[in-house]
């Protein structure tokens, strides 16, 4: 059962404002995603993992240097810049 | 039970491949303008997938052998999700269950020999490096290179077998030099290695240490930590399971009071990775494996009949060991072991230098002159300090400095001159007054201006007498 509290809680996770009408709203809706989730309950839980549904392994590259971005062109959608950075909040 | 324990989590660079772990970016970005080694995948842009570096995986295994782990069947990535301005995914690429290594063991030498447990080992992306105007309390916002996100990290997790911030950084040590005789790691790049420290006093709760990013720097955090537990508990104040930051600049752990628990992080299995089954190639890399340091301490020993505190400092660098075969090779074991790690090593040590600033070639020609009696210890300790301090070659040394060995007959006359000037010493002496006879010695020693062989002087001035 998903409380209001755990929506609040995975709000902050994701760095996300919710207004009280959305903590309603999503409360309920997460609530209704994990009843049907629940129908996992019914199976034999005694099967392997399935880690990967593609059952490919070892995909690998070489130790290989390609070249790199132009810092101009990583830059270029960037909101705000600074010397070459970009420039964001300070989160401590 | 010990009265402290410590159990570290210790993340290096893999800095000496050539490119990123999910990327061709190169690793080589120190030194660079910001954001100039980046490319979609290690930038997090929509639509980037990340392919995994082989070279990456056989380090990995080589450096889990080396920590005598057993290795893992099949490995998997997994998704460690928090949201932070160095990870621009949202997410970094990790490990969590089926890391490629685990169950090791590493052997340090302090005060006997300890063995500390290995609980895992394991693969993950480097974040971005952050940079802040002046204190990062009092800056107003972060600047982000991303040249660093993505460069491949192993993560090296001990079992809190540690009694000591002392014994840390014992651990610490061995650690770079078994890395570096793997030539995986340059412990000498910024950001090459970075520690958190999990400690607690007996019968106190456990504080995590983060952010610690020197070899200095671990000792110093975790003996503030004691200091601190320790004050708490005098008072009768509970210590606090918490996340504490270290301010290396201050010298101090600050509480983060952070909400954020591990299943926070919401791991789960990476889609963009398949599984990796990499045991079948282990025999093979196993074979491939150098000479470690204990292999080769022990080997030192045995080939060259040098003593275990020789042998033990001189592997404790790659770079050392060779320079000692190579000046091995060509004069007295003994007389090079000697020479190498208790002085070259010890004027190394005072200058912050290691032993690449000096050439083997030089040490055997000093060495030589040695053998040979033409220069005497204290000249051949002036020539390595002038070589250090400025340059040159040692004969040229020896000859501007006045440094050639006084011969035996100039030294006797030295000596017969000492003795006729200061007859109230020798009469000193031949009541039994030994001050006199190193009185007479530091005269002759005056007399040949410091280049006469002590040991001669003594010598003559005793037969004389």
């Amino acid at each position: 059962m998903i409380t209001k509290k755990d929506v609040e809680h995975i709000g902050w996770l994701a760095r996300i404002k919710l207004s009280d009408e959305e903590k309603e709203e999503f409360t309920t809706q997460l609530n209704s995603i994990l009843d049907y989730f629940a129908k996992l309950d019914e199976i034999d839980p005694n099967v392997a993992p399935t880690h990967h549904v593609s059952g490919v392994v070892n995909v690998f590259r070489d130790d290989a240097v390609k070249e790199s971005l132009d810092q101009k062109d990583v830059l270029q959608n960037a909101p705000k810049k600074e010397e070459g950075f970009f420039k964001g909040p300070r989160i401590v | 039970m010990k009265d402290v324990i410590i159990g570290l989590e210790v993340h290096v660079q893999l800095n000496k491949l050539n490119s990123k772990l999910f990327c061709g970016c190169s690793t080589k970005y120190h030194d660079s303008e910001p954001n100039t080694y980046t490319c979609p995948v290690c930038l997090g842009l929509p639509g980037a997938l990340p392919v995994l570096n082989r070279a990456i995986v056989e380090a990995a295994i080589k450096v889990a052998l080396a920590l005598n782990c057993e290795i893992a069947e099949q490995t998997l990535f997994y998704r460690k999700n928090y949201y932070y301005p160095d990870l621009p995914k949202g997410f970094q690429i990790s490990q969590y269950d089926y890391p490629i290594a685990t169950n090791g063991k590493l052997v340090i030498e302090g005060d006997g020999e300890r063995q500390i447990r290995i609980k895992r080992v394991h693969m993950e992306e480097d974040p971005a490096r952050l940079v802040h105007k002046g204190p990062i309390e009092r800056s107003k916002y972060s600047l982000i290179d991303y040249n660093r996100s993505g460069m491949p990290l192993l993560e090296v997790v001990t079992e809190p077998d540690l009694g000591s911030p002392k014994e840390a950084r014992q651990f610490l040590n061995k650690l770079r030099n078994i890395l570096e005789y793997l030539d995986v790691f340059d412990g000498s790049l910024e950001g090459a290695l970075r520690v958190d420290a999990n400690i607690s006093l007996a019968g106190g709760a456990r504080t995590e240490v983060k952010n610690i990013s020197s070899y200095k720097g671990v000792e110093k955090a975790l003996s503030f930590e004691i200091v601190r537990q320790k004050n708490l508990m005098r008072r009768g104040i509970k210590v606090v399971q918490e996340t504490r930051h270290y301010d290396e600049a201050r010298g101090v752990t600050i509480s983060l009071r952070t909400k954020e628990e591990e299943k926070d992080y919401r791991y789960f299995p990476e889609p963009d990775l398949v599984p990796f089954k990499v045991k079948d190639k282990v025999a093979e890399i196993r074979k491939c494996l150098p000479e470690l340091p204990d292999a080769k301490r022990r080997r030192f020993v045995k080939r060259y009949n040098i003593s275990e505190h020789h042998a033990k400092v001189l592997t404790s660098e790659l770079g050392l060991a060779n320079f000692f075969e190579n000046v091995a090779a060509k004069v007295g074991a003994n007389q090079a072991a000697t020479w190498i790690a208790d002085v070259l090593k010890g004027e190394l040590n005072y200058r912050d230098l290691d032993i690449s600033a000096f050439s083997p070639e030089h040490m055997i020609q000093i060495l030589h002159m040695l053998e040979e009696k033409n220069i005497t210890e204290k000249g051949a300790v002036q020539v390595i300090r002038t070589l250090l301090d400025k340059g040159g070659t040692p004969a040229e040394i020896v000859k501007q400095k006045g440094l050639l060995k006084v011969d035996e007959d100039v030294i006797a006359k030295a000596v017969d001159e000492a003795i006729k000037e200061n007859p109230a010493a020798v009469k000193d002496y031949h009541a039994g007054k030994n001050e006199a006879l190193h009185f007479l010695v530091g005269q002759v020693m005056k007399k040949t201006s410091g280049k006469a062989d002590p040991n001669v002087v003594n010598k003559l001035l005793r037969e004389k007498l």
